[in-house]
């Protein structure tokens, strides 16, 4: 078994004020380890964001604890939180959130660009990457000239391209028909295969439970089920 | 091309409307600020122009006096106690004074008259482009600037005019000196001026004095002031400070300049804050991004910044096109706007100090973000 890449213990947190105040999470605990996909799956309203952004470090819970890589990032100010973000984490989002005007290569190379890479490198890293998730040939291209799978791939490659040790996807394949889901499936499943790497995956979308190592239920602010995935439905990203 | 830079010029030049909007409104901000810098430059150069041309070291002036136009009168003898004084090598009657000069049709216009020695210290027109310093000796010669032929009703040396029912002729021609007060200038012998200005053979509005090489003038001032009573002497650059704050300040002509250049800067400020405040909300959503894959605050507060610096540097080159026009159309009016190399490079720092200014209100915006916005939008 690895070492946890993220681990959170027993995580309570609150959203809103006043009397629109509501407990988001009741207690959670879920580690991620090395070279698993998981899966978060639940109703709406019932946390899975928020545990999403809390254990992606864009939120600090109200209690409990998270540990990136081992190491708590309790009392961590915004700035410590988003430098371990960007050595730690990737994210990729339903609705892609590329720059539209930039193109694929320099949607890719900002998340190398926030770290200081800025040498011929990392535009090399960028281009390979692109090359890794298909679309070498749109690197000139700007979001809008892409397609919504080929968008998703773009901010794959964005996660990815930093070689973070984590990968937090909310709803990756929600904006996409089946095929295409498969895709994003099938390239989030590869990056999984690393044993350095995790990625959580934040979903409705029951067609792509072939893909998890283990499902993780989430109900009213609490995990009221684990189920292990079935991996060897893998697609192979070849 | 750095990436900040690249997303920053890519932002902004994304909204062309918002873009053309912004840079009119810097232009209009910057012109504004120009034409009331460069009359204000202008100004301050036009009140002294008769100073800055005297050859004197040292002005002695009658007690009181606000600046060069605002003659008194002072007593031949004090010229003679100058004289007397250790280290004063020359000091000269100038005369000056409003007199009416009548052109050969019949009407008049009022006229400023300096007179002074020909062959001493004094002062004494200058960019002469017709005549000579010498025909000022001939009887009733005098010097006019070419601006104001019509005025005088003249059109070069020869021609003749009254003033105080005395013909005058013009035999030299000057060009460029002009008078702010749009009252023409007209340069002559210094007792001639006397007879024009009705002043005494016995008085003169201000000595001129030059120092000997081997004296310090500061000294050799406050020997003056202990034995001239009811006089005030000063430096010619003292004597530029009181007309220059007479005219800029006494009058509020300068402060008048000022808040028009401050209104320009904060319609500017204003402008920019505005557009840069409202494009940073329309790109929230991807400084949350940002955010949220790492990026510190300093990465896009720069963006930020380069937007206003370009928005600066061509907002300022539109700015400076349309300046140098006015520049130049004013160039021969009586009060030309000035454009110097130390106003334009400070017109440069304001312009880069207002943009950066108005992204301020855009930067506490950002600083404000929460990057789960990613996941709500």
């Amino acid at each position: 078994m690895t070492e946890p890449v993220l681990d959170a213990v027993d995580l309570v947190q609150f959203l809103g004020h006043g009397a629109g105040r509501v407990q988001a999470l009741k207690g959670v605990s879920l580690s991620l380890r090395g070279g698993e996909l998981v899966l978060l799956m639940g109703p709406s309203g019932s946390g899975k964001t928020t545990l999403l952004s809390v254990m992606g470090c864009l939120m600090t819970p109200a209690s409990g604890i998270v540990r990136v890589g081992g190491q708590s990032i309790a009392g961590t100010d915004p700035e410590a939180l988003a430098r371990i973000r960007r050595d730690h984490i990737g994210f990729i989002f339903q609705t892609y959130h590329l720059f539209p005007t930039l193109t694929a290569e320099e949607n890719v190379r900002l998340a190398l660009d926030v770290r200081g890479q800025r040498s011929r490198q990392a535009v090399k890293a960028a281009r390979d990457v692109l090359g890794m998730v298909g679309l070498a040939h749109k690197r000139k291209s700007f979001p809008l000239e892409l397609s919504g799978g080929e968008q998703q791939r773009v901010a794959i490659a964005r996660a990815i391209v930093g070689e973070t040790q984590a990968i937090l996807a909310d709803e990756p394949t929600g904006a996409l028909d089946a095929e295409n889901g498969q895709a994003i499936m099938t390239l989030l499943a590869q990056i999984a295969k690393d044993q350095s790497r995790a990625v959580l995956v934040v979903t409705h979308d029951p067609r792509i439970l072939p893909f998890a190592d283990r499902i993780v239920h989430i109900e009213d602010g609490r995990i009221v089920n684990e189920e292990s995935g079935i991996p060897a439905k893998r697609v192979s990203m070849s | 091309m750095s990436l900040k830079f690249r997303l920053a010029s890519r932002n902004l030049f994304h909204d062309r409307l918002r873009f053309v909007a912004t840079i009119v409104g810097i232009i209009f901000s910057i012109v504004l600020v120009t034409v009331q810098m460069g009359l204000y430059v202008g100004f301050r150069g036009m009140v002294t122009t008769m100073i800055d041309h005297s050859p004197a070291d040292l002005w002695i002036i009658p007690t009181g006096t606000k600046c060069f136009e605002d003659p008194s009168l002072l007593d031949d003898r004090q010229r003679f106690r100058a004289l007397a004084v250790n280290g004063v090598a020359e000091a000269a009657p100038l005369v000056i004074g409003y007199a009416q000069w009548r052109l050969p049709g019949g009407t008049t216009t009022p006229v400023f008259i300096v007179g002074s020695e020909l062959r001493e210290l004094g002062l004494h027109p200058w960019n002469l482009v017709a005549g000579r310093m010498d025909d000022l000796a001939i009887p009733g010669a005098v010097a006019i600037d070419q601006s104001y032929f019509a005025r005088l009703g003249v059109t070069g040396t020869g021609e003749t005019a009254e003033i105080r029912d005395q013909k005058v002729q013009v035999v030299a021609v000057t060009k460029g000196i002009r008078s702010f007060t749009t009252t023409p200038y007209v340069f002559t012998e210094l007792d001639r001026a006397r007879a024009y200005t009705g002043t005494s053979l016995n008085k003169a509005s201000y000595l001129v004095v030059r120092v000997s090489p081997d004296a310090d003038a500061y000294a050799v001032r406050q020997e003056l002031r202990a034995s001239l009573p009811n006089v005030e002497v000063l430096t010619a650059s003292e004597f530029r400070s009181r007309s220059r704050s007479f005219w800029l300040f006494g009058t509020g002509a300068g402060a008048a300049l000022f808040a028009g250049a401050l209104l320009g800067f904060i319609v500017g400020t204003v402008i920019v804050a505005q557009t840069l405040y409202s494009s940073t909300k329309d790109h929230l959503n991807e400084f949350a991004t940002l955010r949220a894959i790492g990026s510190s605050s300093s990465y896009i507060y720069t963006v930020i910044i380069w937007q206003a610096l370009l928005n600066a540097v061509i907002g300022f080159c539109g700015a400076a096109i349309i300046g140098a026009i006015v520049v130049s159309m004013t160039a021969e009016s009586a009060l030309p706007i000035v454009m110097t190399p130390a106003l334009t490079f400070a017109l440069f720092v304001l312009t880069v100090v207002m943009c950066v200014a108005s992204a301020i209100a855009a930067i506490v915006q950002v600083m404000r973000i929460d990057p789960t916005l990613v996941f709500t939008r």
